[in-house]
């Protein structure tokens, strides 16, 4: 796999077997050079469109709402303890 | 037979006392013991808690309640969150996951009354158009159980071609509910971005992302957008339209509407047998008094590999939540980072690895502006064909997908490929669009074909006037595959 | 060679709403862990995020209390890294567009006064709070989503104490807005420090270095002092510094490179699909300046000048807000407002202590208290009395003048009256009375404190000591 797209699956945490990285690079390298095609565009002083509708200012009040009782909150986690999700040792 | 029922016949015979929701419940249910060994639509079903709503129904009948789906069994693809039920989004990633939370289109079918059942099959995370990318194996086209039934809402598509339920609702992102709707036979609508509350349904490209019906005709569609659209304070994107009858639009007259076909669809790769179909359809269409005239959309090519920027990128930011902490199947490991790497490792399989690869290399340090903001561009020029095109015509119409069915395993070694067949569907969702796919006529082997029909932004009651037209003067809809 | 210091400062503030930044979720300190969270603040599969307009409207005050500009177009970008605090592992903050920019701060700082210019601050989401155990961490995501406000200066601080003071002052400044409780033991607010060195004279700035993990400001200005000395020390020994980030451990009194910039994060910033940008109207931001209140150095400067108050009463008025505000009022058209001050301070501020009350609990209205020290001041009635009818006024809140003159407390400076008083207290003490006439002054006091006595403390006692003097001398 090319260098830079080891950069984007370390960045994406995602452990690929040997036999993916091979698959997934060479998928990809295709991948990119179709979508290569986009430099042909002129986009000179075109807007870029984050959204597919022209909406602003969609706010709420600062009104309480309902929470999830704790046992919802914390039933599909993997582990827990002292009311807590926990997760390895976070060493920074 | 009450499971081969529309939504309309249905209630119709719910009102009449001729038929109870339970035993239209039933029906569905014992479709599904029969053929879904064979389709795979389902990935899971609670028949007691099914007929436990179909009951509640029946009584809130008898009690006098008038709702618009009262007593219907909906299927509901595996993306959308509904409280006390899975949640897989056809992934091992997120494990035994059970919502906590209810969809916004989740509690608007239960308040108009209908027992949702069933989590359908799909591409893992609505990334694919085959429903092969499902972890749980790939859903079958009820027409030839060899070939694929398009996705990624795939088993909505089949659940309904199959009559193991009444209506499904899915997904789409760049065509998920068009295409297997096309590919399988029945009428999938996309609703205009902003028309429907995304609220509880598992993102994977949130600009594009949209939920709607599958439905066996034109009418329940309609009725089943009624029913989702509308107003929702937990979606920002959300669009404060008011919502019309939509069945008010099924008048059957188009005469005056003007339909564009786009000269760039002429594409290489467009199977002779769809296109003659298309060809069709639009003659009918012109038949019954629509103008037909070419139009141009210029940046067409470029729309394949603009969706995939975009798509992606979000898809990479919108799937690391999960990794394996709070919800899901967690793979141990020394560190979090080693958990959440050996944790995404096993859980995703390699459509969605790909993509979130292929979203996070484009949003990367240095690329960012080559591809992303390119992209960004690149739709703001789409948009705007759509937007001129629509001046000139109210719809747009083209082949919903340039083949039919494909056989399972056909393209699966060929991402690339694949994402090209998405050419009809995938600038309607980057432009924003309504569009709707409806049958319209097979193949020489006997696969379905569809026709797509594009509307501009809450176009929906013309989208809907002409497919429902075309319809009516054809009997493709109601055709039925022979299942064993 | 001489090394001169450039620091600026990052700076996160937790507002102060009643729910958290996309969600209903309840926005308090120290709840059980887990309970104040929702599918939203989780990061549950399928949720959407939806602003919260209080934490809008206070980020734009604080723009204003920052004298920035309040652009007439925000965004929001995600900001992806994973982390096990962070729910979406992707944080929604604004890049681009914040939603202030380009302000300043004034302070006090050694002689005179200082401006630092504020690049931006912009509205984030806290993430959730680790617990480390032998083998593993736990997460509580109470705090998860609630409304953060990043500060960012330009680097226009010279030193560690100056950087103590900015702090200081802007604390300040939050707390009079209302913005954020900024209490640093609840974590409220969080600084990160950018430091870098040059000799005197040079332009060009040096290798930024970044010191994380400061829990106060004295720890602020203690990693400042260190990492200042240490970048010096590194240069004069000819060595060169990198671009990094360190790590302050404040037990130990120094900074730890952390990760150098070969490392850094790559954080794939892109524009939010799911918020829509904010365009603040004109209606809307007149609404908010409207209620943009006076800083506390511009108020300090206006108490001296307006009240004629020591710097220290003045700071006093300004440190308790409210206080200073209930001042004001009593002190309208006060021929001495320095007396009101001290009521307010003194005798009010013993009183509300006593009582655990605040100035907002007080049954009689702040003119009542220069009414009083009015009718001191007019010689109405003696200070002590005026204690009694201050009583009196937190018991039944009446008006001192209605408490006088129901209670007979005016004073009496009738010489008539007063002569006849003066009269029976030295005959009824002829001892004292031999003692003055032979030279003991302090007699006097004592004469005086018996007709104090006799008239219940309402003789004028100025009046009292020359009358009796002028009996017993003639």
């Amino acid at each position: 796999m090319r260098e830079d797209l080891q950069h984007a699956v370390k960045l994406a945490r995602i452990e690929l077997t040997p036999e993916e990285e091979a698959r997934l690079g060479s998928q990809l390298g295709d991948i990119l050079k179709y979508i290569d095609k986009l430099n042909e565009l002129d986009v000179k002083g075109v807007e870029p469109t984050a959204h597919a509708v022209p909406l602003t200012n969609v706010l709420r009040e600062d009104q309480p709402g309902k929470s999830l009782s704790h046992e919802a909150a914390m039933r599909n986690a993997p582990q827990t303890a002292n009311g807590l999700f926990i997760v390895p040792k976070i060493v920074e | 037979m009450p499971h081969t029922l529309t939504i309309s016949q249905l209630t119709d015979k719910l009102a009449q006392g001729e038929l109870t929701s339970r035993e239209a419940t039933q029906a569905c249910l014992d479709r599904i013991a029969a053929v879904d060994g064979q389709l795979n639509a389902f990935l899971s079903h609670d028949p007691e808690d099914a007929l436990a709503q179909a009951d509640a129904a029946d009584a809130a009948r008898a009690a006098g309640e008038i709702k618009p789906l009262l007593g219907v069994p909906i299927a509901m693809k595996d993306v959308i969150a509904v409280n006390g039920h899975p949640l897989n989004c056809a992934s091992k990633i997120l494990g035994d996951f059970n919502s906590p939370y209810d969809a916004t289109v989740t509690q608007k079918l239960c308040e108009a009354g209908a027992v949702i059942f069933g989590r359908v099959n799909m591409d893992e995370f609505a990334m694919g158009s085959s429903t092969e990318n499902s972890a749980f194996g790939p859903s079958r086209n009820p027409w030839d159980t060899g070939r694929i039934p398009g996705g990624s809402s795939g088993g909505s598509a089949v659940a309904v071609v199959a009559d193991e339920c009444i209506a499904s609702i899915g997904s789409d992102t760049g065509g998920s509910i068009r295409q297997p709707a096309a590919l399988c036979g029945c009428v999938g609508l996309k609703p205009t971005y902003g028309r429907v509350s995304r609220y509880g349904l598992v993102a994977f490209a949130s600009s594009l992302d949209q939920i709607g019906p599958l439905t066996k005709d034109v009418r329940d569609a309609a009725i089943m957008l009624g029913v989702i659209a509308g107003e929702d304070q937990r979606d920002s994107t959300n669009v404060p339209e008011p919502v019309p009858d939509y069945t008010a639009a099924l008048t059957g007259d188009i005469k005056g509407l003007k339909i564009g076909l786009p000269k760039e669809y002429q594409v290489d790769g467009l199977d002779p047998e769809v296109k003659a179909a298309t060809d069709a359809a639009v003659a009918e269409l012109e038949k019954q008094g629509a103008e037909v005239k070419e139009i141009s959309l210029p940046h067409t090519e470029y729309a394949i590999a603009t969706y995939y920027i975009i798509a992606t990128a979000a898809a990479s930011a919108n799937l690391a939540r999960f990794e394996g902490v709070r919800y899901g199947a967690r793979v141990d490991g020394a560190s979090p980072e080693q958990m959440n790497r050996a944790t995404r490792g096993a859980g995703f399989g390699e459509e969605v690895k790909r993509r979130i690869i292929l979203g996070t290399y484009v949003l990367s340090s240095g690329y960012y502006d080559a591809y992303y903001l390119r992209a960004q561009k690149a739709r703001t020029l789409i948009r705007q064909d759509f937007l001129n095109a629509f001046k000139e015509v109210d719809l747009i119409a083209s082949p919903t997908t340039p083949t039919p069915a494909f056989k399972i395993g056909e393209k699966s070694g060929d991402p690339l490929q694949m994402y090209l067949s998405d050419i009809f569907t995938i600038s309607c969702n980057l432009a924003g669009l309504c569009g709707i796919s409806v049958p319209c006529g097979f193949s020489k082997e006997g696969l379905p074909l569809g026709l797509q029909l594009l509307g501009k932004p809450f176009g929906e009651p013309n989208l809907l006037r002409a497919a429902h037209a075309y319809e009516q003067a054809t009997d493709w809809h109601t055709k039925r595959p022979q299942l064993a | 060679m001489e090394y001169e210091a450039v620091i600026g400062l990052e700076t996160h503030v937790q507002l102060r709403t009643r729910t958290k930044m996309w969600c209903g979720c309840v926005n308090e300190y120290g709840a059980e862990a887990n309970t104040n969270v929702c599918p939203v603040c989780l990061g549950l599969p399928g949720v959407l995020p939806v602003p919260n307009a209080e934490a809008l409207r206070k980020t734009a005050l604080t723009g204003m209390l920052l004298n920035c500009n309040v652009p007439s177009y925000a965004k929001w970008d995600r900001k992806n890294y994973f982390y096990p605090d962070n729910p979406k592992n992707y944080q929604l903050t604004q890049l681009d567009f914040p939603s202030t920019i380009e302000g300043f701060v004034e302070f006090e700082f050694g002689d005179g006064t200082e401006r630092v210019r504020i690049n931006r601050a912009h509205l984030e989401e806290d993430v959730g709070k680790s617990t480390h155990f032998a083998d593993h961490s736990g997460v509580d995501f109470n705090r998860a989503g609630v409304p953060l406000l990043e500060i960012v200066t330009e680097p226009d601080l010279t030193g560690a104490d100056m950087a103590y003071e900015y702090l200081n002052a802007l604390k300040a400044i939050l707390e009079y807005g209302g913005v954020s409780d900024c209490d640093m033991e609840k974590g409220q607010v969080r600084c990160d420090v950018n430091i870098s060195v040059r000799p005197i004279g040079q332009t060009k700035l040096g290798e930024k270095i970044e010191i994380k993990n400061m829990n106060s400001f004295s720890g602020v200005r203690r990693a400042a002092t260190y990492e200042i000395e240490r970048q010096i020390g590194v240069l004069r020994e000819g060595g060169t510094l990198i671009q990094e980030t360190r790590r302050w451990d404040d037990a130990v009194g120094v900074t730890e490179s952390m990760r150098t910039k070969e490392d850094a994060h790559d954080y794939r910033y892109f524009p939010d699909p799911d918020l829509m940008p904010h365009a603040p109207s004109e209606e809307w931001l007149a609404e908010i300046r409207a209620s943009v209140m006076e800083l506390p150095l511009a108020r300090k400067q206006r108490l001296i000048a307006d009240y004629h108050l020591p710097a220290s009463d003045a700071e006093v008025f300004v440190g308790d807000a409210a206080l200073g505000d209930y001042f004001e009022v009593a002190a309208k058209g006060a021929k001495n407002p320095k007396a009101v001050a001290n009521w307010v301070m003194n005798n009010l501020q013993a009183k509300l202590t006593e009582t655990g009350g605040s100035v907002a609990d007080l049954n009689f209205e702040a003119s009542a208290v220069g009414e009083l020290v009015g009718l001191v001041e007019g010689g109405q009635i003696s200070s002590k009395i005026a204690q009694d009818v201050f009583v009196e006024m937190f018991e039944s809140g009446k008006s001192p003048t209605t408490i006088v003159e129901e209670k007979g407390l005016s004073q009496v400076s009738d010489s008539g009256e007063l002569e006849a008083f003066c009269n029976e207290a030295i005959e009824a003490n002829p001892g004292p009375a031999e003692d003055f006439r032979n030279g003991k002054e302090a007699a006097l006091n004592f004469l005086k404190g018996q007709v104090m006595k006799a008239s219940r403390g309402k003789a004028n006692p100025q009046m009292v000591g020359e009358l009796l003097k002028k009996i017993l001398g003639s």
